[in-house]
């Protein structure tokens, strides 16, 4: 069951990731990100981390890719136009890549010689109990951080959007 | 219906490196679209894959530790990357509002 | 017995159930909004016009499915399936009973018994905005952009105050799982005043904030803006008909009895009784019902039309067999938690219908003030003084 679920979803996250880049239109991109987002949800279940698999839910695909197909609609701005003007990473861009993902897949397969097999269930200290335990005690400090980052970000957003007051 | 079933099927696990691994590969095709792509709310998405490669990265050194804190970080990047779409979008727009375009490689005004 | 096996089963009981419920609260929409507007509604199909939802049923079935040229055919053809599909989904965790014994197996009246079970029903009716903007924007017409623009930004400005409203219940029950938020709302305040969040917890403020939210979620009047159809044809599902429509029209309902269902296990107690079991609570249910039989077989006696005669009187029979079926010992335990649960749900769902009757649309500016300058702080305020309180409880 679990190498079922795995599978599946990891195509599905493979998948709707290359199809993000590959896609033209920026609507088409921000639905395969959504699949993607839902994919890693359940893989985030199947680690046992059930607090962070729902907030994935609400946070990523429920609000900022909702934000994300908003913008694109308001814009409407249509399919991306080619253009040469590649430069550098055209050329570079794949080769170092590729050279990036094989060394990183070596170096996991080398370093975690003591890795765990992953069982649905194994591990349950994910529930949002646990999480807001650690969150309102130990990471209290970035917890109260994070909150200024958010409403610097919420300030500076009502800034950036408004239209302009002459 | 359980007994019809090889107990396999229930009791086969998958090992922790093919999620690492899964992680690194969505990061390096979110890489990808980084650099490739010219639409700036394309790559904006790239760059959401990539925290979101990296979530799966967190969460997985979390189970291998049996600990939760590898969880709350994944939860900072979420909080983060929430602020950070605020931000962007909101920039994009003005871009789009200023400029009339998203291409990114027509926003070369300073060049020269 | 077996879990895939037991999970099938409860499936197969539960999906005609609910297909039968959507399709019935069209004719009990249209029913109520016409006694509240002093008209008669659908009567012409069978008798009070019961029949209605198989012939509308057929209908849309049989009518052509009509694709204007200019959509995005791959995002019109998924956004109605999409929509209904997220709807339904939120169903399957909703606990509509406590956990009971049925020819020796033990399960759970509901599908799924998750630990995060309000999470995941807020995690999906939020992604089910994403089949509305996606048929707003396939569409390729202005009008269902438009639609389609306002259903996105309208959900996600009255997601925060249902949050915030959700969130202050949680704190008194101090859990996510959708059971154990009902066993906490158990018993009674002074042996008579229900023990409910919205009543005996004194969370009735957020209860209003989450109603008024849930309306906006699920594009009701008086804030259905993405389908105002004097300003926007019929917004988002403008350019659709047949069963697309069908679908978007069922994930509307279902999105409704998802909300209600919601509100009745978070705040009115899930399937505990009104009035506990030691004072006759579990007589209710069948007290219900003897009136309601009781006013048929009157009306059965003294016809306004001839049909009623014969009608009337049957389904005054039926009530009252039902009324005598809830204290049959066996059938007691399913039927009367199903009877509370389904009847605080049914009159929310009741008085979604009758708002839609009585107050008008918003305009769109008045929408978003009123969620962020009204909803927003109440449910705020509300959160902080709830929190205050069960912090001081708990010292």
């Amino acid at each position: 069951m679990d190498v079922i679920l795995f599978t599946f979803f990891a195509l599905v996250a493979i998948v709707g990731a290359v199809s993000l880049v590959l896609q033209k239109h920026p609507i088409s991109s921000a639905l395969s990100l959504v699949s993607v987002m839902v994919a890693l949800a359940v893989l985030f279940l199947l680690l046992g981390a059930e607090f962070i698999a729902a907030a994935q839910l609400v946070v990523y695909s429920g609000a900022i890719m909702v934000l994300f197909v908003f913008v694109i609609m308001l814009l409407n701005a249509g399919a991306e136009r080619e253009s040469r003007k590649g430069g550098l990473a055209q050329f570079l861009g794949l080769p170092l890549t590729a050279i990036l993902l094989v060394f990183a897949s070596y170096v996991i397969t080398q370093s975690m010689s003591n890795a765990k097999a992953v069982k649905f269930g194994a591990f349950t200290g994910g529930g949002p109990r646990e999480v807001g335990w650690e969150l309102f005690t130990r990471y209290l400090l970035p917890f109260e951080v994070t909150s200024i980052l958010i409403l610097i970000a919420i300030a500076g957003a009502v800034v950036l959007a408004r239209k302009e007051i002459d | 219906m359980s007994q019809l079933l090889p107990p396999e099927f229930f009791t086969a696990t998958v090992p922790l490196n093919a999620y690492l691994i899964l992680s690194a590969i969505l990061f390096a095709i979110g890489a990808c679209g980084f650099m490739f792509r010219k639409n700036i709310i394309t790559i904006y998405m790239c760059i959401e894959l990539m925290l979101n490669a990296v979530n799966l990265s967190f969460v997985t050194f979390s189970y291998q530790f049996g600990k939760v804190d590898g969880q709350i970080y994944s939860f900072f990047v979420m909080v983060v990357a929430a602020a950070e779409a605020a931000v962007g979008l909101a920039i994009i727009l003005t871009i789009f509002r200023n400029r009339g375009t998203l291409q990114i490689d027509e926003i070369d005004t300073l060049k020269n | 017995m077996d879990f895939i096996l037991l999970s099938i089963l409860k499936t197969a009981i539960a999906a005609p159930v609910l297909l039968g419920t959507l399709a019935y609260l069209v004719w009990i929409e249209r029913k109520v909004l016409a006694h509240v507007q002093l008209r008669m509604g659908p009567s012409r199909v069978g008798p009070h016009g019961l029949l209605q939802p198989i012939a509308d049923a057929i209908k849309l079935l049989t009518k052509e499915d009509f694709i204007p040229s200019y959509v995005n055919h791959v995002y019109y053809w998924l956004a109605p399936w999409l929509a209904l599909m997220f709807a339904v989904t939120a169903i399957s965790v909703l606990p509509v009973g406590p956990i009971v014994e049925i020819f020796g197996v033990k399960t759970n009246m509901g599908q799924a018994d998750i630990s995060i079970g309000l999470l995941l029903i807020l995690g999906l009716t939020g992604m089910g905005v994403y089949g509305i903007a996606l048929a707003g924007w396939s569409s390729n017409n202005k009008y269902s952009l438009l639609g389609g623009l306002r259903s996105s930004a309208q959900m996600i400005s009255y997601e925060l105050p249902m949050a915030l409203a959700i969130a202050s219940p949680l704190l008194i029950v101090n859990s996510l799982n959708l059971r154990e938020i009902v066993n906490g709302q158990a018993g009674h305040v002074f042996g008579i005043i229900p023990n409910w969040n919205a009543i005996g917890g004194l969370q009735i403020f957020s209860f209003i904030i989450y109603l008024i939210c849930a309306f906006a979620e699920t594009n009701r009047i008086p804030f259905d803006l993405p389908e105002a159809e004097n300003e926007l044809v019929s917004g988002y599902n403008t350019e659709y008909s047949s069963m697309k429509f069908a679908a978007f029209f069922m994930a509307e309902y279902a999105n409704i009895i998802t909300a209600c269902s919601v509100a009745t296990t978070l705040f009115l107690g899930g399937w505990h009784p009104i009035i506990p079991n030691e004072l006759g609570g579990q007589f209710i249910p069948t007290l219900i019902c003897f009136f309601f039989a009781g006013v048929l077989f009157y009306h059965a006696l003294n016809p306004a039309r001839p049909s009623d005669r014969l009608s009337m009187g049957v389904i005054g029979a039926i009530i009252l067999g039902l009324g005598l079926l809830f204290q049959v010992p066996v059938v007691k335990e399913l039927a009367q938690p199903l009877f509370w649960f389904a009847s605080k749900a049914g009159f929310l769902i009741f008085v979604f219908i009758w708002v839609r009757g009585t107050v008008p649309r918003f305009r769109y500016d008045q929408l978003m003030r009123f969620a962020w300058l009204v909803l927003f702080p109440a449910a705020l305020l509300n959160l902080l003084l709830t929190a205050f309180v069960v912090a001081a409880k708990s010292n």
